[in-house]
């Protein structure tokens, strides 16, 4: 970096006093140049590159790609397990999202206020932030292992019979669904901790003086005022529930059945078990619709308070 | 009113209750693990009180596959990722914050792109750029999709645009250059937000696994967690002691790092959000 840029201030020493402004200009690009390339390379050619090569086949061996119009597209419409990956990943967004930040609102409540033993709950709560995806994975399948795991030991003492969580396609969803809540909650709790934090005392005193309940208050003066947080957490939310299957790769690969293949987790089998790029490609495009979808509703809605300017 | 009060009151209790609950839930996992590590294997799905304590499983874990080299790789991945982001952003940051060029506002959108639009799910183009630079299974194709990193641009860019300009100009009146500008007055100042990205950053790429699981197929590559993967996934059946035992070792130095400075760490994510 240090070479590139000292020549420019030289430069800028000579050239600045006549024309000032054009040397901003250099320096500006010049400062964004590097990061920039890269975004170039790693972000917006391979959106690009996706969107076109949704259009073409699959090159095999010595036969290159050939244009083939919307045959994926056509594939794809065609192709049951896309449709359970997208129907899962629905369900799996609006279960993990609304619990998620439900959980992190509580959590912070709590940690915010005089609670008994506070510092280990908020430990508690921000621990599976920290942990690898991929690490409390493994833990909880033991909790799910039928049989001697946990979930089936602590239910045993009711006198349920076994059960195979993870290999039966009634359960086996919920199972990671509880995964993800657990593993976020703890991480968007900090976010409404913050925003608490923020928050002037006086108004809760006002609301009880009114004699209004520590529920109305909370539904009337607090939630509406975390309304921001709110929305922040939701977009973070909603793509953390688009781009994270660590869990699903280690706890179930996709089954039974693919009632567990999220669109990511889809996408990563066609695009490197089965080396179709082309159709993992198109089936990426229907994700980036999605996250699209997402960006432009924060645009239009919400984005008046962020300021970018 | 006292009947209120007694209402109230009972309210806190279970209010406190459910929380507790909650915790010691959240908290099961990581006491599972911690038990299943430190007990031989015949107790890790049997709870009793007088199992004897053993360190074996560790050292089972840490001879059954190559995971001294698994640290290697994860210190070289993490330190290039956040040396390499730090400069990148910081320049594009302050060309953002500080500078007129044409084009910047459209430059800055297209930079946003990446908050929504992450490499994680760009794989299949992205493996498919690695090929062609023929860099698969290194250690630099795991970090380079995420040097350029638009959360980092947009923090600092947030930052350095809160420093007064006077101080920046005061410097320029002295003769000094911009990029003296910058690394003499607004880096110093922004050091509270370098660390706040720097542990956000860190136990990002720490924990990531998709992409290095694509982009690595050998031990001199694979960073931690996919060296745990396949650790878990084929060299141990269900052996749940030896995995607990390595699950451990590798969120290891995270949760030390965290327990020590939790604080910190738990600043950093909300400085991290706070926009």
């Amino acid at each position: 970096m240090m070479h590139g840029a000292e020549p420019a201030a030289a430069m800028s020493a000579a050239a600045a006093p006549p024309r000032p402004r054009l040397s901003t200009q250099f320096h500006g690009w010049l400062l964004l140049l590097p990061a920039a390339v890269l975004l170039v390379t790693f972000t917006h050619y391979p959106t690009v590159a996706t969107i076109i090569d949704s259009f073409f086949s699959t090159p095999k061996g010595r036969r290159a790609a050939v244009f083939v119009g919307a045959d994926n597209y056509q594939a794809m419409l065609g192709d049951p397990v896309f449709w359970r990956a997208l129907a899962n990943n629905i369900v799996y967004a609006a279960s993990v999202i609304p619990l998620t930040i439900a959980l992190a609102l509580a959590m912070a409540i709590w940690v915010n206020g005089k609670i008994a033993g506070r510092p280990f709950l908020r430990l508690s709560f921000f621990t599976p932030t920290v942990l690898p995806m991929i690490a409390v994975a493994n833990i909880w399948q033991f909790f799910y292992a039928p049989g001697y795991g946990l979930l089936d030991q602590l239910l045993g003492v009711f006198g349920t019979p076994a059960h195979n969580w993870l290999g039966d396609q009634s359960t086996a969803l919920v199972c990671l669904i509880a995964v993800a809540v657990w593993k976020d909650a703890g991480f968007f709790m900090i976010f409404y901790l913050a925003a608490l934090q923020q928050l002037s005392p006086q108004l809760a005193e006002a609301a009880s003086i009114e004699g209004a309940g520590r529920w109305y208050c909370f539904r009337r003066v607090t939630f509406p005022l975390l309304m921001p947080t709110t929305l922040f957490v939701l977009i973070n939310a909603i793509i953390n529930s688009f781009r994270l299957i660590d869990h699903i790769v280690v706890m179930t690969q996709g089954g039974p059945d693919n009632t567990t293949a999220l669109l990511l987790f889809y996408i990563y089998e066609v695009g490197f078990k089965f080396w179709d790029t082309a159709y993992a490609a198109t089936l990426t495009v229907v994700l980036l619709v999605f996250l699209a979808m997402v960006a432009l509703g924060q645009f239009l809605i919400l984005d008046r308070r962020i300021h970018y300017q | 009113m006292s009947a209120l009060q007694i209402t109230s009151r009972g309210h806190a209790a279970l209010e406190t209750a459910g929380a507790w609950l909650l915790a010691l839930i959240w908290i099961l996992p990581l006491a599972y693990a911690l038990w299943a590590a430190i007990h031989p294997s015949a107790y890790s799905a049997h709870f009793v009180l007088d199992a004897p304590l053993t360190l074996e499983n560790f050292a089972r874990a840490w001879n059954a596959a190559p995971f001294a080299r698994y640290f290697l790789n994860t210190f070289l991945l993490v330190t290039m990722i956040l040396a390499a982001q730090l400069v990148l952003c910081t320049l594009a940051a302050y060309a953002f914050a500080r500078f007129t060029f044409a084009g910047r506002d459209i430059a800055f959108i297209l930079v946003l792109l990446q908050l929504m639009i992450m490499p994680d799910v760009l794989i299949v183009e992205n493996y498919r750029t690695m090929s062609a630079f023929g860099i698969v299974d290194t250690i630099p194709a795991i970090g380079l999709p995420y040097m350029a990193s638009a959360f980092g641009i947009f923090l600092l860019r947030q930052t350095f645009k809160s420093l007064p300009r006077e101080l920046d100009e005061a410097a320029r009146v002295e003769g000094a250059g911009p990029l003296t500008v910058l690394l003499k007055v607004y880096v110093p100042l922004a050091k509270p937000v370098y660390i706040a990205y720097g542990l956000v950053s860190v136990s990002y790429h720490w924990n990531n696994f998709l992409w290095p699981l694509i982009v690595t197929n050998s031990v001199n590559t694979r960073p931690l967690t996919v060296g745990l993967q396949i650790f878990a996934s084929t060299d141990q059946g269900i052996d749940w002691s030896v995995i607990t035992a390595a699950t451990l070792m590798t969120s290891a130095p995270l949760l030390f790092a965290f327990l020590l400075f939790q604080r910190q760490f738990v600043q950093s994510f909300m400085r991290a959000g706070i926009r």
